[in-house]
C-alpha cells in the first residue's frame, strides 16, 4: 500500500516525511453524523471503534459526533448510552481524559426521518459545532439504517442544505450492506444516493475488508515469490471460501427473512474474498488500481452452465442442539412465517473464465447455526502426479492446502504431508500455522476502526465501488431466480455441517468440504 | 512454567526451553524477534514487565541480561526460564557472575531466535557507543533511554556522536503523540512558520529533540524555554497570522489554539514504558528522521550557563519516568 504520508498529500506539510513511519494518519477536523445510533451495530461496533480511535490519538482535536434517532433523548442520554457501549465493548483501556473530550463533542438530535424540522435542527447543530469546536464544515454521514429509509434521509440532507459544501470542505456518506437485494434494486439504491452525492464521496462499508487477514491476502500474494508460481490452474485443484456462523438469526427476523444467506453474505463478503484471492496483480495499491483488478476478475466469474440445481444448494436450520443448547428451527423463530422459503445456508459453485483459473471451481458456502464460527479461504492443491509410495503408505495423505483464516483466530495454515515417526513409511497430513494469535489480535485494530478512519481521511481502497456491487449481483441473480422458482430449502440439523444437498454438490465433483 | 537453573550453560538452557515447549504442546505463536534487555537487578522487574506487555503485540523471546558481582575469579551463569505464564513468547533471565559478566554476548548469541531480528534495549544508562557494545553489535536495532542517564543531555550528545543506523532513543519515542498532533495541525492550510518555541521542564532530552525536529523541518529558528513540567508543557509555532499553540500544563490534556478558530482539546497522555517499547518493536529499519533530529540537536545545542537553576533536579534524574 502507499505510505500513509502519500495518501494524505504531504506537499503542503513540512512536518510530514515519507521516511517518518512513526507518524500515523490522523483525520482532519470533522463531524460524524450517525443515523441509527440506537441500533445494535452502533452500540457494539461503531461507538466503541470511535472511542478506540480517539484513544489511539487518531481523531483530531475537536472531533464531534452527532447522533440522530427517533428517541426523546438529550445530549446527556446519548452520552450515557455511548459511555456504556464504550465501557462494555471498547478494545482499548478506558481513559477518563479521552472519554471526557470525546463526549464533550457528542450531541444528539431527536427526530423522524420524515420530519423536515428535525433535519433543520440537525443542520443548525452541525453548523454550531463548526463554530464552537472548529470542525471546519467537514461532515460525514453514516447511514446505519435500513435501506428503505435511504431515499428520505438523502433527500432531507439535500433539502436542509447539509449536503452542500464549499470546495475546501468535504461531504461523505457511508452506507452499510445490503446494497440492494438484486441488480435492479442495487441500481435504484445507487441512483438515490447519487442524486445527492458523487461516487467518490460514497463509502460502502464491507467490514470484512477492514480485517487484517483480508489485507494480508494481498501482502501474502504480492509481496512473496513463494506463492505466485503455484497460484493458478496448474497447481490449484479448487478453492473453498467459507463463512460459517454458530448463531441463528437472533433478533434480526425483520431484516433477514426475504434476504437470506446468499444475499446477506455471498454477494458481498464471499465474492469480495474471491476477488482478492483470484485477481491479477494490480499496477499499484492505489484505490483505483485495486478496484480495477477486482472488477476485472468479478466480471469473468459466472455460475456453471446447465442445471443450477446441481451447482447450488441451500438449506434452513431445523430445531436441534447447538453447542449444548436446545435451539429453535428457523421456521419457529419469532417473526418468521412458517411458510418462509428464505435460506439460512447457501452454497454455490463458481467458475472464472480466465487463463489463470479456467477449470478451477470456486466453492462458496455460508450458513447459520453450524457447528462453529469460522471464516476462511482455502486453496486446495492438486495431488502429486506421481507418488513413489504405495497406496497404504499414503492412505492418510490428503490434498495440500493453504488456508487463510479470517476469523476467529486470524492467521494462515499450510497443510502438507509428513512422515509419521516409526520404522514404517507412512505419510500423514500436518498443519503449519502462522497465527496472529489470540494475544496478538488484542492489539490489532477492529475492522470498523480502520474503516471509520479511512472515511474521515477520505481513503477509499478498502471500500467496494458500485461497479463491484453490480457485478456481484450479476453473478448471484441467476441462482436467486432459480431458487425462487424451485420450491423450498432443505432442512438441516442445527449445530451440524449444513444440508446434505450441499455435501452432494461437492461429491458430484469428487470433492468434499473441509470440516468447519 | 518456571524453570530455575543454577550454575548452568547455554546448552542446558536451550534444552530446557525445547523441553518446556514440548510439554506445553508448542507455543501458539511464532516468535518474530529476540529482545535483549541489558539491565541490573533493581530495574529488571519494571523493564521485564514492560517487555511482557509489549510482547502481546510482538511475540518474542526476551533475554534479560543481568550482570551481578563482576569481582571474583570464578564465572557462573544462573538462568530463570518463564514460559507460558505471562503471555506469548518466552522469557529467560540470565544472571552472570565473575568474569563472565564481561562476555555476556557469548551467552546471548546461542539463545537468539534463529533467523529473526534482534533488538537490544538498555532501560538504564546507555553505553557510550551502543553499536560497539558487544550486546549492541549483534542487534539490528538498539534502543536507549537518554532520560535514564545521569547526564541526560550529555548522553544524547554522545548518542549522536556514536550514531549508527538502527539506533533509537526513548526520548524520541516519547514524542510521537506530540509530533502526530503537530503534524495533523499543519495538515490544514497554514501560513509559513516564522519561529518555534518548545516549553518544557529543564534538562529534557525529548524537548530538545522536538525543538530540533521542528526547527529542521520548518526551517525556522527554534527556542527552548523552561517550565515546571511535567514533561513538555507547550509548543508554539509563530505565523504571520498569529501563534498556533499546543499547550499541555497537566501532562494529560492538550489544547490546540489557532488564530481565528475555537480552542480544541484532546487527550495527550504520557505513555507507559510498555507502549514506548511496543512502538519501537513495530519498525526495525533505521529511523532516519530521529537521526536528523538528534544530529541537529548536537550541532545547535549550547550548554546553559553554569548558574542556571539545575540543582533541584538531582532527585528527578535518578527517577525513571513514564513518558513525555
Amino acid at each position: 500500500m502507499p505510505s500513509p504520508a502519500e495518501l494524505i498529500g504531504i506537499d503542503g506539510n513540512p512536518l510530514r516525511d515519507p521516511r517518518d513511519k512513526r507518524l500515523p494518519r490522523v483525520a482532519g477536523p470533522s463531524v460524524l453524523v450517525l443515523f441509527g445510533v440506537t441500533g445494535d451495530l452502533s452500540r457494539k461496533k461503531l461507538l466503541p471503534a470511535i472511542y478506540d480511535l480517539a484513544n489511539r490519538g487518531l481523531l483530531p482535536p475537536g472531533f464531534s459526533l452527532v447522533g440522530f434517532a427517533r428517541r426523546d433523548w438529550e445530549n446527556q442520554d446519548f452520552r450515557q448510552v455511548a459511555y456504556e457501549a464504550v465501557k462494555q465493548h471498547a478494545r482499548t483501556p478506558f481513559r477518563e481524559d479521552v472519554w471526557r473530550h470525546l463526549s464533550e463533542g457528542m450531541h444528539f438530535v431527536p427526530g423522524e426521518f420524515s420530519d423536515p424540522g428535525a433535519f433543520d435542527t440537525l443542520a443548525l447543530a452541525v453548523k454550531e459545532l463548526d463554530e464552537t469546536r472548529g470542525t471546519g464544515g467537514n461532515y460525514a454521514f453514516y447511514l446505519s439504517i435500513p435501506p428503505k429509509f435511504f431515499d428520505v434521509v438523502v433527500e432531507q440532507l439535500q433539502r436542509s442544505g447539509l449536503a452542500e459544501h464549499s470546495p475546501e470542505s468535504f461531504r461523505r456518506v457511508v452506507i452499510e450492506k445490503p446494497f440492494g437485494h438484486d441488480l435492479k434494486s442495487a441500481r435504484e439504491l445507487n441512483n438515490i444516493v447519487h442524486r445527492v452525492f458523487p461516487e467518490e464521496s460514497i463509502f460502502r462499508i464491507d467490514h470484512y475488508l477492514g480485517k487484517e487477514t483480508v489485507q494480508n491476502i494481498l501482502a501474502l500474494r504480492f509481496a512473496n515469490t513463494l506463492f505466485e508460481p503455484i497460484w493458478n490452474r496448474s497447481y490449484v485443484d479448487h478453492v473453498q471460501i467459507t463463512m460459517a456462523e454458530d448463531i441463528g438469526i437472533g433478533g434480526r427476523a425483520g431484516y433477514y427473512d426475504g434476504i437470506g444467506a446468499a444475499r446477506d453474505v455471498i454477494q458481498n463478503h464471499l465474492l469480495q474474498l474471491l476477488a482478492l484471492t483470484a485477481m491479477e496483480e494490480p499496477t499499484s495499491f492505489s484505490a483505483e488500481a485495486v478496484r480495477a483488478e477486482k472488477a476485472k476478475v468479478l466480471s469473468s466469474v459466472r455460475l456453471p452452465e446447465g442445471d443450477l440445481g446441481r451447482s447450488t444448494a441451500r438449506g434452513q436450520y431445523a430445531a436441534g442442539w447447538q453447542g449444548g443448547v436446545a435451539v429453535k428451527g428457523y421456521l419457529e423463530e419469532e417473526g418468521i412465517p412458517a411458510t418462509s422459503t428464505t435460506e439460512t445456508y447457501a452454497a454455490i459453485k463458481l467458475e472464472i473464465d480466465s487463463r489463470r483459473w479456467a477449470g478451477v471451481p470456486w466453492y462458496l458456502r455460508t450458513g447459520k447455526r453450524l457447528s462453529r464460527r469460522a471464516t476462511e479461504v482455502a486453496m486446495m492443491f492438486q495431488k502429486a502426479p506421481h507418488l513413489p509410495f504405495s497406496h497404504t503408505e499414503t492412505e492418510e495423505l490428503g490434498q495440500n492446502a493453504l488456508v487463510f483464516r479470517i476469523q476467529p483466530d486470524e492467521g494462515v495454515t499450510l497443510r502438507f504431508g509428513s512422515k509419521v515417526p516409526g520404522t514404517a513409511m507412512e505419510v500423514r497430513d500436518v498443519n503449519m500455522d502462522f497465527a496472529y494469535g489470540e494475544s496478538f489480535t488484542e492489539s490489532s485494530p477492529e475492522a470498523y476502526e480502520r474503516l471509520i478512519l479511512d472515511v474521515l481521511i477520505g481513503d477509499p481502497p478498502l471500500f467496494p465501488r458500485q461497479e463491484e456491487v453490480e457485478l456481484s449481483w450479476q453473478i448471484l441473480d441467476p441462482a436467486e431466480e432459480y431458487w425462487a422458482a424451485h420450491g423450498r430449502p432443505d432442512q438441516y440439523k442445527s449445530g451440524g455441517y449444513g444440508p446434505k444437498s450441499s455435501d452432494l454438490l461437492m461429491k458430484r465433483d469428487g470433492r468434499a468440504w473441509r470440516r468447519i | 512454567m518456571n524453570i530455575d537453573l543454577t550454575a548452568t550453560t547455554t546448552r542446558r538452557i536451550q534444552e530446557a526451553l525445547t523441553q518446556a515447549r514440548h510439554q506445553m504442546g508448542g507455543p501458539a505463536v511464532g516468535m518474530v524477534l529476540t529482545l535483549v534487555i541489558v539491565t541490573d537487578e533493581s530495574a529488571q522487574y519494571d523493564s521485564l514487565r514492560a517487555a511482557t506487555e509489549a510482547a502481546r503485540e510482538h511475540p518474542c523471546r526476551v533475554l534479560t541480561v543481568i550482570s551481578r558481582d563482576a569481582r571474583g575469579s570464578s564465572s557462573r551463569l544462573d538462568a530463570e526460564i518463564r514460559i507460558g505464564e505471562t503471555g506469548p513468547g518466552e522469557t529467560v533471565l540470565l544472571r552472570m557472575y565473575g568474569p563472565l559478566a564481561g562476555h555476556a554476548d557469548s551467552v546471548v548469541v546461542p539463545l537468539l531466535v534463529p533467523d529473526a531480528p534482534v533488538v537490544t534495549w538498555w532501560p538504564g544508562q546507555a553505553p557510550a557507543n551502543p553499536a560497539d557494545d558487544p550486546l549492541g553489535a549483534l542487534a539490528q536495532r538498539r534502543v536507549t533511554d537518554a532520560y535514564a542517564g545521569l547526564d541526560r543531555l550529555g548522553t544524547l550528545i554522545q548518542l549522536d556522536k556514536s550514531y549508527t543506523p538502527g539506533d533509537t532513543d526513548f526520548s524520541w519515542t516519547r514524542l510521537t503523540p506530540w509530533r502526530t498532533l503537530l503534524a495533523a495541525a499543519l495538515d490544514q492550510k497554514t501560513p509559513p512558520i516564522t519561529s518555534v518555541e518548545v516549553q518544557a521542564e529543564p534538562d529534557s532530552p525529548s524537548a530538545e529533540l522536538l525543538a530540533a525536529w521542528l526547527g529542521g523541518r520548518l526551517s525556522a529558528p527554534a527556542s527552548r524555554t523552561t517550565s515546571g513540567g511535567p514533561g513538555i508543557t507547550a509548543v508554539i509555532l509563530q505565523t504571520a497570522d498569529g501563534p498556533i499553540s499546543v499547550t499541555r500544563p497537566d501532562g494529560r490534556v492538550a489544547t490546540l489554539a489557532r488564530p481565528g478558530q475555537p480552542d480544541r482539546q484532546v487527550a495527550l497522555h504520557r505513555r507507559p514504558m510498555s507502549e514506548l517499547l511496543a512502538e519501537e518493536l513495530r519498525r526495525l529499519d533505521p529511523d532516519e528522521v530521529y537521526h536528523d533530529a538528534v544530529s541537529r540537536f548536537d550541532r545547535t545545542y549550547t550548554a546553559p550557563p553554569a548558574d542556571a537553576p539545575q540543582e533541584n533536579n538531582g532527585q528527578q534524574r535518578t527517577r525513571k519516568r513514564a513518558g513525555s
